[in-house]
């Protein structure tokens, strides 16, 4: 049977990409929130995860209104990005596990839950930050399964929804026939907001009780509303909603290894955790 | 133009929801075509040939017209679609949030600051 080694959630913001093109990692502004990354390379020499599972919300690169799921999953052998209107570098293409996740497709709708199933999907920088933060060198050791939760066309799912999202993908890897070791992942947030007069909007003592929560209580952040999680962390700080998933993911004994809190990368409060699964 | 607030009302903020998205589908599918260069070149070349294929209505044509954010949003604008537009100049976040603000850049880069001191 597969094996959930744990979950790393990070911020995803597009300025990492222009900061890793231009090798500015070490400079001051960003090296705190680079430097927040080592323990977890570290993590991963040791633990050599086989398969990602990568919840995030997609920007408008693979979704348009014309058709937006709630969730959506990858079944794609290969998974690339583009320049997203604004010429984020690219990356080289990842390899989709395409046995994975056709068991969690079946195992999805089984539970209740029914993702649009894409065999062509663009990656946005939602998913191939996070990986280049994991895999500075881009080689991908790993294989890749893409979960998209929708955060841009309101109503949004509930927090409660993601994290039974998450337990559902848990369950159903750890039944998987596979002696694969897979690593979650759920990218975004910590709280900022982009647009409007209220833009620039950050809340650390949110974000701090929120970190606190994945590991000590994770059904806490499950309590409030869509409205009352933007009103706490903004409108893009949503995406905590994929780190809610990753966690629920996790179904056995967690514990925290590594987290980094930098404010600000950009317009976000940057957030980091490596929760280990046992 | 009326921005709507959402129940809880959320100061400064207007939730992209049903009827914003009714309001904002063709000027946010254009903004979705910028993912492509080639759109992005077409639009440079000729603005009100490209506003006019995707159908913009008056106060949407205004909006882009005036690179103006706020005025983007009212106009059934999504941010994540916004974005793409903005990219064509070179725009950054820091940009864009100073402009909805009424900041000046470094004001609003010292606003972000701030918020990580305790």
């Amino acid at each position: 049977m597969a094996t959930i080694v744990g979950s790393v959630t990070t911020s995803h913001v597009p300025a990492i990409g222009g900061a890793i093109a231009r090798k500015v990692q070490q400079e001051p502004y960003w090296k705190p929130f680079f430097d927040g990354f080592g323990p977890v390379r570290q993590w991963l020499a040791d633990v050599r995860p086989d398969t990602v599972v990568l919840f995030y919300n997609d920007h408008g690169l693979n979704f348009f209104l014309d058709k937006m799921p709630t969730f959506a999953i990858g079944a794609a052998p290969e998974y690339r990005n583009a320049d997203e209107g604004w010429g984020i570098p690219q990356v080289p293409p990842f390899r989709g596990d395409e046995e994975l996740s056709w068991h969690l497709v079946e195992a999805l709708v089984a539970d209740e839950f029914d993702p649009v199933v894409c065999q062509e999907m663009l990656v946005d920088h939602a998913f191939t930050l996070p990986m280049a933060l994991l895999w500075p060198d881009q080689q991908w050791p790993v294989k890749v399964v893409p979960i998209c939760i929708n955060t841009v066309l309101f109503p949004l799912p509930s927090a409660a929804r993601c994290y039974r999202l998450g337990q559902s993908v848990g369950r159903a890897v750890q039944r998987w026939q596979s002696d694969a070791k897979v690593l979650v992942l759920g990218t975004g947030g910590l709280s900022h907001q982009l647009e409007g007069e209220r833009a620039g909007y950050i809340n650390k003592e949110f974000d701090r009780k929120f970190m606190d929560s994945l590991t000590r209580d994770p059904v806490w952040a499950t309590q409030f509303s869509i409205n009352e999680l933007v009103k706490q962390v903004g409108t893009q700080g949503i995406e905590l909603l994929n780190w809610l998933a990753a966690r629920g993911a996790l179904t056995g004994s967690v514990r925290e290894r590594h987290r980094n809190y930098h404010i600000p990368i950009s317009n976000t409060a940057s957030g980091l955790m490596l929760l280990e699964n046992r | 133009m009326t921005m709507r607030q959402v129940k809880d009302d959320i100061p400064g903020t207007v939730l992209f929801d049903s009827r914003m998205a009714r309001r904002g589908y063709a000027l946010n599918k254009m903004c979705y075509s910028f993912n492509d260069a080639a759109n992005r070149q077409a639009f440079l070349a000729d603005e009100d040939a490209y506003c006019a294929k995707y159908g913009l209505n008056a106060e949407q044509r205004e909006a882009i017209r005036s690179r103006n954010v706020l005025q983007l949003l009212a106009a059934g604008g999504n941010a994540y679609y916004l974005a793409k537009f903005a990219g064509i100049f070179g725009l950054d976040m820091q940009d864009i949030g100073a402009q909805q603000t009424g900041m000046t850049k470094d004001e609003f880069k010292a606003k972000l600051l701030a918020a990580g001191k305790d």
